[in-house]
């Protein structure tokens, strides 16, 4: 029998996951958090699609501790798989009960009760019965094993148009990030020079009447006008006086120097493993590589905090809440019970930015202010200059072509630095910004290399394609210039560049087609052929300037395919791209659109064994 | 105190704050209306575009006392066809950059009602998303203009 969704055996009670309200709606708890992706919408539409109730009904709450289950880092693209199939089968189950009490009602068995929109009926049936009439008994209930959902033929709203982000009304007309929240005070934090520079001297009056908190080398400041709080931050940041305690970073790319002492870890079953590269006999090489890259989301980050008799509030945007209370808790000293924290929505979140570090930089402060509620936000220069950056990468590779023209051998090597840095109680340090600063460091953790499948610089090294001979290794740098972590795709990013760029070389050297190239080493794999296919169609073949992708994220996601027309203009060497054609599949697909414009596809989702 | 109008409202904001960014003394309690946002405060992504007398302008910089006696208009006051066709294309991903949109395509929209992709492009290249939602609001703003 197929096992409990991972979320759901975690935390089994049904209260905690689906609960009515008094007044004709559904309550939907997750603990993954809404970045832009449409999450909560998305979440929401299956709850009302599994419990047979009008899409509106459902409000989702979003996590919180203490009041949403804990569901770890909201990244890694799986919170529909994650959240949304422990959502489905909790759903399943309350619309199961809520039939059994019908039925019971309804002197029928259960499966002769029907339910639209909540309403009950069945054969005979002239009383009028909804779910809420029956909800005056909570789900007080634990699941411990599956029980049928509902058929996807029978689906009315997942995977059907129309289905609408419930937040963006609110976020295009009123207050709803997190940078908007009411506070009583504002905070600005002000940044030494850089990671390692440390306070000598500050005038402790020059922030009146403002107010002025510092703890070690953290300085910062409050006002009740948010404007003025910038000012004085200005004011005090002249007024500092900074030494530096460690050289500054040489040089900020992955040259040979920093690649020489990487140490070699060749994927062996998809793992990082420490046993010899096997050598191969390549005759055709390339090099790929990708820069430091910054999240520079268009808002800098942002949190609240209030200290109140020993307790702590924060709302933030980080990714993960639960983590990061245990983190503060240990920075701070106290219980990790006596810190409450709410997502709120941040401005664009594509891993590991500032927000993690502004929720410790408002607790810090909040602490040295208690009774008071602080918004404190980062300045344009602060995310520049302190969040964790995307690890820059170089890839090399290599590799053999048989007499027919296809690949022999392929040799893949990725050098690179940790993708892998958010908070974590596991860690040995505290991965947080202020941390270091503080009169009693805490210093972040050493960069370990991560060994699991498809995670950090070898996430998406293993082709899709099938070779007769393949060596894939992943090359570990430990000491990174600047502070690096989870940026999109981790090393997905760098690994499929080189994979489709190098594929398109070889092709070329060996006089094919670059689609039939693919073709013959994706045999194995009807479901990337499928997508392949479909934006061949869609864009009628790679005539002109156009140039093919194709991955499968982690190699077991969403696959898409991507053609690109590319222009050059031999004057000014600008590159534009005119167009692009996506075709995808990402599994089913929990809202689709009709009249689909000429550029994108979505490939029908068949399960397929195995898949 | 100093009077301006606020989406076709009577507002104020105190004389003390004649020299401090618009966007500070929109977003304060006095004032109250969060939709312009910080992004850059410099004048590069568009982020707390509002219109003033119907123009568009930058609210990180402009000086508030630059709008006494003027009418400010933001995203939160244009219940217009532009706004609803952004939000009902589901056109942006984490919202931030969405209130600048809205008030710059408003600007255009009011002048060229059926301004072509071209234009809107042009209209909109003030206008940053770090997330990547131009295609979603370029389509929203094509259809709604070949309407
Ligand atoms: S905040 Fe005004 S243009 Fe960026
Ligand atoms: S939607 Fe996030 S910046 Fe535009």
């Amino acid at each position: 029998m197929t096992p409990l969704p991972h979320a759901l055996a975690a935390t089994p009670s049904l209260d905690r996951w689906i609960r009515l309200t008094g007044d004709g709606d559904v309550i939907a708890f997750t603990g993954k958090v809404e970045i832009g992706q449409g999450i909560l919408s998305a979440l929401g539409t299956i709850v009302a699609e599994e419990l047979d109730v009008a899409r509106r009904r459902v409000q989702v709450v979003s996590a919180h501790t203490g009041h949403t289950p804990n569901e770890g880092v909201t990244a890694g693209s799986m919170s529909i798989e994650t959240s949304g199939a422990a959502l489905r089968q909790a759903s399943a189950w309350a619309r199961r009960l809520l039939l059994q009490r019908a039925a019971a009602r309804l002197g029928l068995a259960a499966d002769e009760v029907t339910v639209a929109d909540g309403e009950l009926g069945g054969e005979g049936v002239n009383e009028r019965l909804t779910y809420w009439d029956l909800a005056d008994q909570p789900f007080d209930f634990e699941i411990r094993h599956r029980t049928p959902e509902k058929a996807p033929k029978a689906y009315r709203l997942v995977g059907h148009d129309g289905q609408r982000r419930i937040d963006i009304l609110a976020k295009a007309t009123g207050p709803a990030f997190v940078h908007d929240a009411e506070a009583e005070l504002h905070a600005r934090v002000v940044r030494p020079p850089s990671l390692r520079h440390r306070l000598t001297e500050l005038d402790l009056d020059v922030a009146a009447p403002g107010r002025l908190v510092v703890d070690g080398s953290f300085v910062a400041v409050a006002h009740p006008v948010e404007f003025e709080a910038e000012r004085l931050a200005r004011r005090v940041a002249g007024h500092a006086r900074w030494r530096r305690i460690g050289p500054a970073p040489r040089g900020v790319d992955l040259d040979e120097s920093r690649r020489e002492p990487a140490a070699a870890f060749p994927l062996r079953n998809g793992v990082p493993s420490p046993t010899p590269r096997r050598r191969m006999a390549t005759t055709h090489r390339a090099a790929y590589s990708r820069p430091f890259l910054m999240h520079a989301s268009i808002a800098p980050s942002a949190a609240v905090a209030a200290w109140r008799d020993g307790a702590l509030e924060i709302e933030c945007s980080s990714q993960g809440i639960e983590p990061l209370r245990h983190v503060i808790a240990r920075v701070l000293g106290i219980d990790p019970d006596a810190i409450e924290i709410r997502h709120v929505a941040g401005a664009g979140c594509y891993g590991h930015n500032g927000a993690d570090d502004a929720a410790l930089d408002a607790a810090l402060i909040a602490r040295a202010l208690p009774g008071q509620r602080v918004l404190l936000k980062w300045s344009r220069e602060d995310e520049h200059g302190f969040e964790p950056l995307g690890p820059a990468m170089h890839i090399e590779m290599g590799a053999s072509l048989e007499a027919g023209g296809g690949i022999a051998e392929w040799t893949h090597d990725v050098y690179g630095f940790t993708h892998v840095a958010r908070p974590s109680p596991r860690a040995p340090g505290v991965d947080l910004l202020a941390a270091r600063f503080l009169a009693e460091p805490f210093e972040p953790t050493p960069a370990r290399p991560a060994l699991g499948a498809e995670v950090g610089i070898h996430r998406n090294a293993l082709p899709i394609y099938s070779f007769p001979n393949q060596e894939v290794t992943k090359h570990f740098v430990a000491n990174a210039p600047v502070r690096t972590s989870a940026l999109r795709g981790l090393g997905a990013h760098g690994n499929v560049f080189a994979i489709e760029s190098f594929m398109d070389e070889l092709a070329h050297a060996a006089g094919k087609d670059p689609a039939d190239f693919r073709r013959r080493h994706l045999q194995h794999d009807p479901r990337a052929t499928a997508v392949l296919e479909a934006v061949l169609d869609l864009c009628g073949g790679l005539a002109g300037n156009r140039g093919l992708g194709l991955a499968r994220y982690k190699n077991r996601q969403c696959c898409a395919a991507v053609v690109a027309e590319v222009s050059v203009d031999e004057e000014t060497a600008r590159i534009r791209i005119p167009r692009l054609w996506i075709a995808a599949d990402a599994g089913r697909a929990s809202s689709t659109r009709t009249g689909s414009p000429t550029n994108w596809r979505v490939v029908p989702f068949r399960p397929c064994r195995g898949a | 105190m100093i009077p301006f109008r606020l989406n076709g409202d009577a507002a104020q904001f105190d004389s003390g704050d004649r020299d401090t960014p618009l966007l500070y003394v929109l977003r304060s309690p006095t004032v109250g209306d969060m939709t312009p946002k910080l992004g850059c405060g410099g004048e590069l992504c568009g982020a707390c575009r509002v219109l003033v007398d119907g123009e568009p302008a930058y609210a990180c910089t402009l000086p508030a006392g630059a709008v006494e006696g003027r009418h400010v208009e933001t995203a939160a006051g244009l219940d217009t066809p532009v706004r609803r066709a952004l939000v009902d294309a589901n056109a942006t991903q984490c919202g931030h950059c969405l209130p600048g949109i809205v008030v710059a395509a408003e600007a255009l929209f009011r002048s060229n009602p059926k301004p072509a992709r071209a234009e809107i492009a042009a209209a909109l290249d003030s206008q940053l998303c770090r997330c990547g939602s131009h295609p979603r609001v370029l389509r929203a703003l094509v259809d709604l203009g070949g309407e």
